[in-house]
């Protein structure tokens, strides 16, 4: 084979590796059940001993409302509330070392700006004294390009229970009327 | 000279035109045909109770780790995503068929793709079936 053959062909397989690499398939279990799904759902659900699912809304609301959140979208008869918040997530100490690295590499290397969390929650009957309550959260992080650089679901459990411990108490401020 | 500069400024233009009408035509563009997509991405559920449904979709939804974006119980639409190293984006319809059933529609967007592919669709329905029997039992 000649070099300019040769040459042409090795251009043609790099060619066809990456229109390959860019019909990446959906991975086969991204809509299956996942064996820690019972634990997440434990992590973000609690259940409340009342029939009243008008009165959690609104408690739960005024919670997302006592986080800063905004709510988005509602809807009463499914029980979906959904909400944001835009966060500055700036550090100092990530700046100053993205600037050094990039000084050593020659090339400026990106630091996180700003996040965006989405509380998604979501009441549910379970029989005629108890609803169960679920919440999840995501956040997209984006760096100072305007670039995301994270996102992904937030699983602390640290979060979810300081979201119910705040929910309890607002039921109990909305009942008194405070 | 001249002429071959305004020949290959022609040929730029006409190729970027070419590239915009391509960009148009994709809008409504899928590899998949209309009557196999329905088929592939619905199922019948002998329950006519469009809000536990719903309900029970995004209970299912919530499950495989999305977080809800938007519900419609008029137009019987959820919406969500889920993140992971990935983005996948997906609606799932109710809508009623006859009486005592109910047809799921669902289409899912990974990420800058359309999911036509017949096996996350069967794994969201056994999902969502699981579901649909556990609270038809009462079971938790």
């Amino acid at each position: 084979m000649s070099t300019k053959a040769a040459d042409f062909s090795i251009i043609v397989v790099f060619l066809s590796f990456s229109l390959v690499a860019c019909q990446q398939k959906i991975p086969r279990d991204a809509l299956a059940l996942s064996p820690t799904s019972l634990k997440d759902r434990q992590l973000q659900t609690r259940i409340f001993e009342t029939n009243n699912e008008m009165m959690l809304l609104t408690a739960s609301a005024a919670v997302l409302q006592d986080s800063g959140y905004t709510i988005e979208e509602s809807e009463v008869s499914c029980g979906v509330i959904v909400s944001s918040r835009d966060r500055d997530v700036t550090e100092t100490g990530e700046v100053v070392g993205s600037i050094a690295m990039g000084v050593c590499l020659g090339a400026p290397v990106p630091y996180d700006t700003r996040q965006r969390v989405l509380a998604s929650l979501v009441t549910k009957p379970i029989d005629d004294r108890r609803i169960a309550v679920r919440i999840t959260f995501q956040h997209i992080v984006w760096n100072d390009l305007n670039q995301i650089s994270k996102r992904e679901q937030i699983n602390d459990p640290e979060i979810y229970q300081e979201f119910f411990a705040k929910l309890s108490k607002s039921i109990f401020l909305n009942a008194h009327e405070i | 000279m001249r002429k071959a500069l305004i020949l290959i400024s022609g040929l730029i233009l006409a190729l970027n035109i070419c590239a915009c009408a391509g960009k148009q035509k994709k809008i409504l563009l899928t590899q998949e045909s209309q009557v196999k997509l329905r088929s592939i991405q619905s199922r019948v559920f002998d329950t006519p109770d469009r809000n536990l449904m719903l309900r029970t979709v995004i209970a299912t939804l919530q499950d495989l780790g999305f977080v809800i974006d938007d519900a419609d119980e008029t137009l019987g639409t959820v919406s969500a995503t889920k993140f992971k190293s990935y983005s996948i984006r997906m609606t799932v319809s109710v809508r009623p068929r006859g009486d005592r059933q109910s047809i799921v529609r669902s289409n899912a967007q990974y990420n800058l793709q359309t999911v036509e592919d017949p096996e996350p669709y069967q794994q969201f329905f056994a999902a969502l079936s699981k579901a649909l029997f556990l609270e038809a039992q009462q079971i938790e």
